[in-house]
């Protein structure tokens, strides 16, 4: 008898969300299982790794190895899996503020060092969490926070060009509104061997209202597309509205993974100390 | 000016000290010295000591050698070697000298400063310069070292043999230079200093340095995997251990800062791999909430923490124990953990393999206080002990249908699934939780948590490894770490004048053997409490910890000086006692 294959439900926990009802968090979960389901992922080889915030709740919502650390630090945390077991499937999750602010730091290296594991993170231009402060992600004009009540009159954060710049082999954008296009993003990022980064609009209805706005902005991008020409992914990137889905950059560089055989026995090293 | 008079062989061992502006090669000349004593079968240790430069600045190999163990330098140097008088002046503090020493110095490098001219060492003047421009390529480092040679009583065929093994990476030009300005200098002047009978060729001799014994002991815990950013003065840890990690299968991961390092490894020990990582003082500071998150996720991990001048960026390149308070204080929350400390060179390899496997089987944090002095000095020394023990993280591989991650136990310890095993998925979190590891702000889940991670520590017998003890009598001085070196000393000099004392050196910090250390204070009429920070940390602890009597007193001496026993056994003179 054949094996059925396995359904997206099979990859849900059993543990509610915190989310707010109407979260596109919700439709992230749901397009992340749906492509673990459609890769025939085996449950257990696979870690779902995150920091802090309403997006970084993922792991516990999936019936996989989960793994929810401290702010900002997911990409550390799943680097360090991945170096000590590379036959494990690691996926990242987070928002703008993790990924972006406290965590910029892990997403530059995470970029350049191309281990394979994909990162999503879900861009609600908000710290949520904390109940609605302004992002890296936000426009700078955006003032609804008490923290920042004239907005914070600083440039948003580019995160594809960051990506591009830093040296990341897959860079596509995708939308919580969209999400068999979501999924179909999920599934080739998770494919790509290094590192693949998803952005992915994702709107957040307590603080955010006006992200409901995005089903009428957010488009595919008319470029033929995804290229493997990092002069071109710039300059669309550097053209884009932020609003326009799709992948946009897909190039296999050399994946970093240390995989070292056993050559000797420890007490072989210790004969340089003899006297 | 004692101009014939011959140190006698007493046990107190030969200090040396060789003095150099950059480049002048003072360090390599004192490895030399050291290796050769150990040819002789003496035991040793040498220390360094460097300017702030990059490059080119001053620096000074401090040796003392023995038929015996030597646990610290002495209070005074019986030999100095200046390769030149630039800047001596920084290394006056830290190079005592008396009318006993002797000066070996080259008439070329100019006048004798009036600093050293004061205290009436001995002056022996040998043409260094001179001796090695007569030689293509010639370094006066070996020609000073040859005549040092002849001070300290070694044989010209144990410096040969240690010339070579130490220079053997730089071709056979180098080396043949350096035998022959090694020779001009031997044979230059022939009186010697000292005659301390040369023990004869030991079996069972080590060569090592603090960072090499901590990064070996790693390796006999079982870490195998590494991740770290690079700070003076932990980065020989990390450079001795990546390519050995490579042949045992391991690796180590050169992280982006400290916060990636304590991450990354939280991470691999996650899937199953001991991992730890090495730092100092503010790379140790960026790494304190990620050592939270091991602690509640019950993820094992250990961290060498190798002490220099604080507070931050302090005096980077000198030694001082003063990261104890982070160490057992400087995790928010309620949060119980191990601490450890080194005693010696020798002891860093047992009590860093002890650091990996109790953090392995307790399933918590070990942090590992080592320090500048001990990590960068060499040793020769008797091979060390190891662990006896053979401790090891409780791993379920076929959990049953209700699998719990952080089940109650009897010993509070629960058996962890690795990613890969069927039916044992689990989210660990810091985020408080169940015993599902379902996120939880229940008080009860908290409470059941919190005193599962304290119990298990509580519950645990560690053994007698808590502390080194020894002596009798009715004076007991208590240190830790690295001080322990300097206080055996002090103890073995108060039996030589026919009087006792108890000797009681922590090795654990955290948890606190509080019991154990009342029943070795029982009887104790005078309590010294000795460590090298600025506030007494350790005299603090162990007040608020309720293990010392009112009486107690601290010898607490801040950094970069090295803690002298002529200061302590000050401290303990009669005038001196409450």
């Amino acid at each position: 008898m054949a094996v059925p294959a396995p359904k997206a439900k099979n990859y849900k926990s059993d543990i509610k969300p915190v989310w707010c009802p109407g979260c596109g968090h919700f439709a992230v979960l749901a397009a992340l299982t749906k492509a673990m389901a459609h890769l025939g992922l085996i449950k257990e080889n696979v870690a779902v790794v995150s920091g802090i915030g309403c997006s970084s709740r993922l792991p516990a919502y999936i019936d996989s190895y989960g793994f929810h650390g401290i702010h900002g630090r997911a990409l550390a945390a799943a680097s360090g899996l991945k170096a000590a077991r590379p036959d494990l499937t690691v996926i990242v999750a987070g928002g703008d503020g993790d990924g972006f602010s406290i965590g910029g730091n892990h997403f530059l290296h995470a970029c350049r060092r191309n281990m394979d594991m994909t990162y999503i993170v879900m861009d609600n231009e908000v710290y949520g969490m904390t109940k609605g402060q302004a992002s890296p992600t936000t426009r700078p004009t955006w003032s609804d926070s008490k923290m920042t009540p004239h907005g914070t009159g600083i440039p948003r954060f580019n995160p594809a060009a960051i990506a591009l710049a830093a040296g990341a082999g897959f860079i596509a954008r995708g939308y919580a509104g969209e999400p068999s296009e979501l999924t179909r993003l999920l599934v080739e990022a998770i494919q790509h061997p290094g590192f693949a980064f998803v952005q992915v609009l994702s709107g957040c209805v307590t603080f955010r209202p006006d992200q409901r706005g995005w089903k009428e902005l957010v488009h595919p991008f008319i470029d033929d597309l995804p290229t493997e020409d990092r002069t071109k992914a710039a300059q669309i990137i550097q053209a884009d509205d932020g609003k326009a889905t799709g992948v946009i950059y897909a190039v296999r560089f050399p994946v970093w993974q240390p995989e070292n055989p056993k050559e000797v026995e420890l007490s072989d090293l210790e004969e340089e100390f003899h006297r | 000016m004692n101009n014939d008079s011959q140190a006698s062989a007493s046990d107190d061992g030969f200090s040396v000290a060789i003095t150099g502006s950059g480049g002048s090669g003072a360090v390599t000349a004192g490895r030399i010295l050291l290796e050769a004593a150990a040819q002789c079968g003496f035991q040793g240790l040498m220390t360094r000591s460097a300017g702030p430069q990059i490059r080119g600045g001053e620096s000074a190999a401090m040796i003392r050698f023995s038929p015996d163990p030597v646990a610290c330098m002495g209070d005074e140097y019986d030999l100095l070697v200046a390769l030149d008088w630039l800047n001596i002046e920084r290394f006056a503090d830290e190079i005592p000298l008396s009318a006993k020493s002797l000066i070996l110095c080259d008439p070329a490098a100019g006048e004798i400063p009036a600093l050293l001219r004061s205290n009436g060492a001995e002056i022996r003047e040998v043409p260094f310069k001179v001796f090695a421009s007569g030689l293509p390529e010639g370094r006066l480092n070996m020609v000073a070292l040859g005549a040092a040679a002849v001070v300290c009583g070694l044989e010209l065929s144990a410096m040969e043999a240690s010339v070579r093994q130490v220079l053997q990476g730089k071709g056979e030009q180098v080396v043949e230079t350096a035998l022959r300005a090694l020779g001009l200098g031997y044979n230059h002047d022939h009186r010697p200093r000292i005659t301390i009978p040369s023990p004869g060729r030991q079996d069972n001799r080590w060569s090592i340095t603090g960072n090499q014994a901590c990064g070996l002991g790693a390796l006999l815990g079982g870490v195998r995997f590494v991740a770290a950013y690079p700070i003076t003065p932990a980065s020989e840890i990390l450079e001795w251990l990546a390519p050995r990690l490579e042949k045992l299968g391991g690796s180590l991961l050169q992280a982006e800062d400290e916060l990636a390092s304590i991450n990354m490894i939280i991470g691999a020990s996650f899937g199953g791999v001991p991992s730890l990582t090495a730092t100092s003082g503010p790379g140790l500071s960026l790494m304190v909430e990620g050592l939270g998150l091991a602690l509640v996720s019950e993820t094992p991990v250990t961290v060498i923490n190798v002490m220099r001048g604080g507070p931050s960026t302090g005096i980077p390149t000198k030694s001082e124990q003063s990261d104890l308070n982070i160490a057992l204080y400087g995790l928010h929350g309620d949060a119980p953990h191990l601490v450890l400390a080194p005693l010696s060179i020798r002891d860093a390899v047992f009590t860093t393999q002890w650091a990996v496997q109790l953090a392995e089987h307790l399933q918590t944090i070990s942090l590992v206080l080592s320090d500048q002095s001990l990590g960068q000095s060499q040793a020769i020394i008797e091979a060390p002990p190891r662990c006896k023990q053979s401790l090891q993280r409780a791993v379920e591989r076929s959990p049953g249908g209700d699998y719990r991650r952080y089940q109650l136990t009897q010993d509070n310890i629960s058996a962890m699934t690795l990613p890969g095993t069927p039916g044992g998925m689990y989210t660990a979190d810091g985020l408080e939780h169940n015993t599902r590891g379902t996120p939880s702000s229940m008080a009860a889940d908290h409470r059941e948590q919190l005193n599962k991670r304290l119990r298990k520590l509580e519950k645990y017998d560690f053994g007698d490894d808590w502390a080194e003890i020894e002596g009798e009598g009715e004076q007991c001085i208590i240190t830790w770490g690295s001080s322990a070196g300097v206080v055996k000393e002090v103890a073995r000099r108060l039996r030589q004048q026919g009087e006792e004392a108890r000797v009681i050196a922590l090795r654990l910090l955290a948890p606190l053997r509080r019991q154990r250390l009342r029943q070795a204070l029982e009887g104790m009429r005078k309590i010294l409490v000795v460590e090298q920070n600025h506030g007494g940390q350790l005299f603090h602890y162990l007040h608020a910890q309720g293990a010392l009597p009112p009486s107690a007193q601290s010898l607490a001496q801040p950094g970069p000086l090295p803690l002298r026993p002529g200061r302590i056994l000050r401290a303990l003179e009669p005038e001196n006692r409450r």
